[in-house]
């Protein structure tokens, strides 16, 4: 019953923090829109062959959104230890695992609203655009959750590095930089392997509605929760062991 | 100007010792060698004894080509003429037998040839009639010179001549034999007294674009050609009746195309390139006066890609993509770095011309990525090279200048990229989304015009985005003349390279700019 009490402060706090800071609601209306211009494109541009992964193209935006999505929480704690807001907010509340915890959840919460109406209007816009087939339940529910996700594994990383700037960059080689590596690996077991296990490549299998993917499309996804599970996880560790 | 230097200097002295901006640059080589070195890619190229290396026929250039073809031919010594009317062209898939009917491939060649001899990568001269491209005077591989429009359908037959005149060679065409068009002239490089002197015929590699989902990739497969010749006729200082048919370049050494496949390793997905065509003696038959050949694979420069064979050293630096992103980071912390601890302040009252002193600290970045790039490029692909080769991977030979050119071009890409994040990081201020900008600016145009989008759309987006540096990495040439997927996913880029470093280069100087103003007005 103390733990509850003690959640709510917290939750409180991070929450007025994340709401007041410059550019989060400007960083959450850009999820919605850079997700919707590169979706809408995508299948304004294709000239889709019969057979091809519709549902997966009207969603090819999530490519640019995760980004964006990794700004708003990679902010979340970067910008407390850049601005040394770090220090007040640990001697405020000293349980800095509580924090991270409460962060998360703030974080989670508005990345699942933006989130949701960046995949609702790409679902949207490809139903407009593309031939018939284009909407799938799975596909949409499956990105949304894969955003979030990205959120909480940049947020994990973001803790352990703890400087915006290299957090962001290390996010961005994880989603960005490895799927092109990968596309070069030749050799196709390595190749396959590989895709297993990176965030970017086993969550976006959720995506996938026709090719076979590498992995099942909820095993996929949970690769992707391991991952975020794993650098929250190793955040809250290092946030107890290292000085502020 | 003295003033510029104390700027530059005190901007390189903050560079060189702040730990993390060191460790950064270190980190682009770093990762940029790791990946380079990575192991992962497998062939057979020399892994089964001395007979299964893997070398492409080099031209009289020195580049390497394709030589592949049925020859109905005999030595000619000194001037002479030879003329013969093709009747017709007849394609096929090779490896399909239950597609009849299929239609001659357009590089799908026959025709007149007078070649050194019938080694493989020999000096040539040819005038041919090609399955959708016309007449043609082509020779020594890389050179192609277009006549008139010709499709050979039954009943409309065509005319070709291949005259030799010392070390010159005039192809002319006709479409009644009486009435004659120069095509070209030509003076192959090494062409002795006495040549091979016949009748060819070849079809490449049949392959077209595939879109599935995210993954675009090439299908297709061998194809042949069988061209039906008569009326053939020899004049002013040649004779004889000595011909002899051989297939070049076929079966024994390799699949369709003559060159040998370093199978176990094959390019896009769906790529059917190992299926050889059915082995034939001779692709030769005479009926009366009616000569038939019928022949498979290419006389051209070989090229990498769907329809070609091998790896470019492009692949040794696929870490560009990692060691970018760490260029990116030290570019926007050098900037934004200040403004996170007021230093910006102090810098500034040091030193009052902001102008100066963001053209300093670019020029610090640039330099410190610069050299850590080419250093790491450089080792990437010499290195790089050694290991696939090492693990049986034939790498396309490419000329120095172009190998030069990928190194240094990859070194510029990473050093502009970072004074765009730079530009980027005095604009915004705030390092992460200074940061996602820079990347996602550059990489994302490359990685949907990679997967998502069509060809048309992912070329125009590799000719505007920042994307379009990437071109300095390609290794190959694009060859008109011979038929291949010219794709970005195969590695061909739409702009010249020098040009695609110009589209970064202009997008970093627009935003450099655009921070130059706004430092111009903002209070730091």
């Amino acid at each position: 019953m103390k733990h509850v009490a003690g959640m709510r402060p917290v939750l409180h706090a991070e929450w007025t923090k994340l709401r007041t800071s410059p550019g989060t609601f400007a960083l959450l209306v850009a999820v919605v829109v850079g997700t919707l211009a590169v979706g809408a494109s995508s299948a304004a541009l294709s000239d889709p062959a019969p057979g091809a992964d519709l549902p997966k193209l009207s969603l090819t935006g999530v490519l640019l959104g995760q980004a964006v999505v990794a700004i708003v929480a990679v902010l979340a704690i970067g910008d407390e230890y850049a601005s040394g807001l770090v220090t007040v907010t640990f001697a405020a509340m000293p349980g800095r695992g509580r924090v991270l915890a409460a962060k998360a959840t703030v974080v989670a919460a508005v990345l699942t609203v933006a989130s949701a109406l960046a995949v609702a209007g790409s679902v949207v816009a490809g139903w407009l655009l593309l031939p018939a087939g284009a909407v799938a339940a799975r596909p949409a529910v499956g990105s949304l959750l894969y955003l979030v996700l990205v959120g909480l594994l940049s947020l994990g990383v973001a803790t352990c590095i703890r400087g915006p700037a290299a957090g962001i960059g290390t996010v961005l080689v994880l989603l960005y930089a490895l799927p092109i590596v990968n596309a070069a690996v030749a050799d196709p077991t390595w190749q396959r392997r590989l895709e297993r296990i990176e965030p970017a490549s086993a969550g976006l299998a959720m995506q996938a509605t026709v090719a076979d993917p590498v992995i099942g499309p909820w095993k996929g996804l949970g690769v992707l929760a391991l991952w975020s599970l794993g650098a929250l996880l190793a955040g809250a560790v290092l946030l107890e062991r290292r000085d502020a | 100007m003295n003033a510029f230097a104390d700027t530059l200097r005190s901007e390189w002295t903050k560079f060189r010792t702040v730990r993390g901006w060191v460790l950064g640059t270190l980190a682009v080589a770093v990762l940029i060698v790791a990946f380079g070195l990575m192991p992962g890619m497998r062939g057979t190229c020399g892994k089964t004894g001395p007979a299964s290396e893997c070398a492409l026929p080099t031209g009289p250039g020195g580049e390497e080509v394709t030589d592949s073809y049925t020859f109905l031919h005999q030595a000619l010594t000194g001037d002479g003429e030879i003329t013969v009317r093709v009747a017709a062209l007849t394609g096929r898939a090779l490896g399909d037998p239950d597609e009849p009917g299929q239609a001659v491939e357009p590089w799908a060649k026959a025709g007149l040839i007078i070649r050194a001899g019938t080694g493989q990568g020999s000096s040539y001269a040819a005038v041919m009639l090609t399955g959708g491209h016309g007449v043609r005077m082509q020779y020594d591989y890389t050179h192609d010179t277009a006549g008139r429009p010709a499709v050979v359908a039954t009943g409309a037959p065509r005319w070709l001549r291949l005259a030799r005149h010392g070390d010159t060679i005039t192809a002319t065409e006709s479409a009644d034999g009486g009435r004659w068009t120069t095509v070209g002239t030509a003076r192959p490089r090494n062409l002795p007294t006495t040549a091979e002197v016949g009748l060819f015929a070849t079809s490449p590699q049949h392959s077209e674009e595939m879109h599935s989902g995210l993954l675009s990739g090439a299908m297709g497969g061998p194809t042949e050609v069988t061209g039906t010749f008569d009326r053939l006729g020899m004049r002013g200082g040649w004779t004889g009746t000595a011909w002899h048919a051989d297939v070049i370049g076929a079966l024994v050494d390799g699949p369709a195309g003559g060159a040998p496949g370093p199978a176990g390793q094959s390019g896009p997905a769906g790529q059917s390139g190992a299926a050889g065509p059915p082995a034939r003696a001779s692709g030769f038959e005479q009926v009366g006066d009616t000569l038939r050949l019928t022949g498979s694979g290419d006389i051209a420069p070989a090229v990498a890609g769907a329809g070609g064979l091998g790896v470019s050293i492009t692949q040794t630096l696929v870490g560009t993509f990692v060691g970018l992103v760490a260029a990116v980071v030290v570019g926007t912390g050098f900037v934004t770095a200040e403004y996170r601890r007021g230093l910006v302040r102090t810098t500034l009252a040091a030193s009052p011309g902001r102008l100066r002193v963001l053209a300093a600290k670019a020029a610090v970045v640039f330099g410190a990525v610069f050299v850590a790039g080419l250093a790491a490029t450089a080792a990437a692909v010499v290195l790089g090279r050694r290991v696939l080769t090492g693990n049986g991977v034939y790498v396309n030979a490419v000329p120095t200048a172009t190998e030069v050119r990928v190194v240094v071009g990859t070194a510029a890409l990473l050093a502009v990229a970072a004074v765009l994040a730079l530009a980027l990081g005095a604009l915004l201020r705030r390092g992460a989304p200074a940061v996602t900008a820079a990347v996602l600016v550059i990489v994302l145009p490359y990685l949907l015009a990679m997967t998502v989008l069509p060809g048309d759309a992912a070329r125009w987006l590799l000719r505007v985005s920042p994307a379009a540096a990437f071109a300095l990495q390609q290794a190959s040439t694009e060859y008109s003349q011979v038929a291949n997927l010219y794709t970005p996913a195969d590695g061909y880029f739409p702009l010249p390279p020098w040009a695609g470093l110009t589209v970064l280069a202009a997008w970093t100087a627009l935003a450099l700019t655009a921070a130059a103003v706004s430092q111009h007005r903002r209070d730091a």
